[in-house]
């Protein structure tokens, strides 16, 4: 453990003044958008399979089903638009 | 070693000026440019189709036929009903526009959609708000239509407050707000999505010859999905616009 800090340190003593700063906007950039595609994948799976299951019990609803589907889908992949656009707006 | 250099975002969807250079209000680039002929898109098709209406129709008549009973079947009766018709033209019009402003995602050459700048999602979610407010307050007057908008049927009375203010908030920004982004984010993706392919596409094809064929064939199939995506964003955008003018229309019991 105390040679992983050691070198952590003496990689991050040989590093320019920005550098330090690029890697991690990186990494909350990938943290802010991975966390906000978990909610909307789950959420457009669910709203996706129960269509499906509806379209496939009444066939000749499928049009009316699809529409609404394609609604939920919007509603739900709002959040992970948020993140994605979030994900450009952290530190610049 | 892959020199692979991914170009900043800002180089990706900001172009420079080509008309009146550094004016700071009325500059036109290539984005600009690309909106009046989305216009003039649009407005020669319909031109086109109109000009020689037959009662049998052929070719061009036909496409704008097909779009005018899409959107007044699958986009006006399903979202509003039978008595938002007179919308018809209006949400006709958006829908073109907003498909022929991405579908330049995908066209060789020119390849930058439209609504992958903020400002014209924006201003079409800010015209959407204003009519669905008119709607609403012409059709049940503003306080009935403040109190329908906020107090949805059926909330027991300890979560009114707080469902009250989510509603509220919902029907004042987020709805406009949601729809412009939506739009955005997702021409913005699509739009990244195809320029990542191209540059790993470059850069592989200059150092291997053999290695660029994958990313090339993920990059035809991805082009493809853009078109899809091009005009499900124009079908949800204007979907949308009918849902909540359905919505200021018919209040829910």
């Amino acid at each position: 453990m105390f040679h992983v800090l050691a070198t952590l340190h003496m990689l991050l003593a040989q590093q320019g003044p920005g550098e330090l700063q690029k890697g991690l906007t990186a990494i909350g950039r990938g943290i802010v958008y991975g966390g906000a595609a978990i909610g909307p994948g789950i959420g457009i799976g669910l709203v996706v399979g129960n269509a499906i299951t509806a379209m496939a019990r009444q066939p000749e609803a499928a049009g009316m089903v699809r529409t609404t589907m394609f609604l939920g889908i919007a509603f739900t992949e709002a959040l992970a638009l948020f993140g994605f656009v979030l994900a450009f707006i952290v530190a610049g | 070693m892959l020199a692979l250099d991914f170009p900043p975002i800002s180089h990706l969807i900001e172009w420079p000026d080509i008309f009146l250079k550094g004016n700071e209000w009325f500059a036109i680039n290539k984005v600009v440019l690309l909106m009046f002929a989305a216009v003039a898109v649009v407005f020669g098709f319909y031109m086109t189709a109109a000009r020689k209406a037959s009662l049998v129709p052929t070719g061009v008549q036909n496409m704008a036929e097909v779009a005018v009973d899409f959107v007044r079947n699958d986009i006006i009766l399903q979202g509003i009903g039978p008595d938002g018709l007179a919308f018809t033209p209006f949400l006709l019009t958006l829908f073109s526009f907003i498909f022929v402003g991405n579908l330049f995602e995908v066209i060789p050459g020119v390849q930058m959609p439209v609504n992958a700048r903020m400002a014209l999602p924006a201003f079409m979610a800010i015209i959407i708000w204003f009519i669905y407010h008119y709607v609403g307050i012409k059709h049940q007057g503003p306080l009935k239509y403040l109190k329908a908008s906020t107090i949805p049927p059926g909330v027991p009375l300890a979560m009114l407050p707080l469902v009250a203010f989510i509603e509220f908030l919902q029907f004042l920004l987020l709805r406009p707000f949601s729809l412009a982004v939506r739009l955005f984010a997702n021409m913005l993706a699509g739009h990244l999505l195809l320029v990542t392919f191209a540059v790993l596409t470059a850069a592989l094809f200059k150092a291997t010859y053999i290695g660029a064929a994958a990313p090339l064939a993920l990059l035809i199939a991805l082009t493809g999905f853009e078109v899809l995506v091009a005009f499900l964003q124009a079908f949800i955008f204007t979907i949308l616009a009918a849902v909540y003018i359905g919505g200021a229309m018919h209040p829910e019991h």
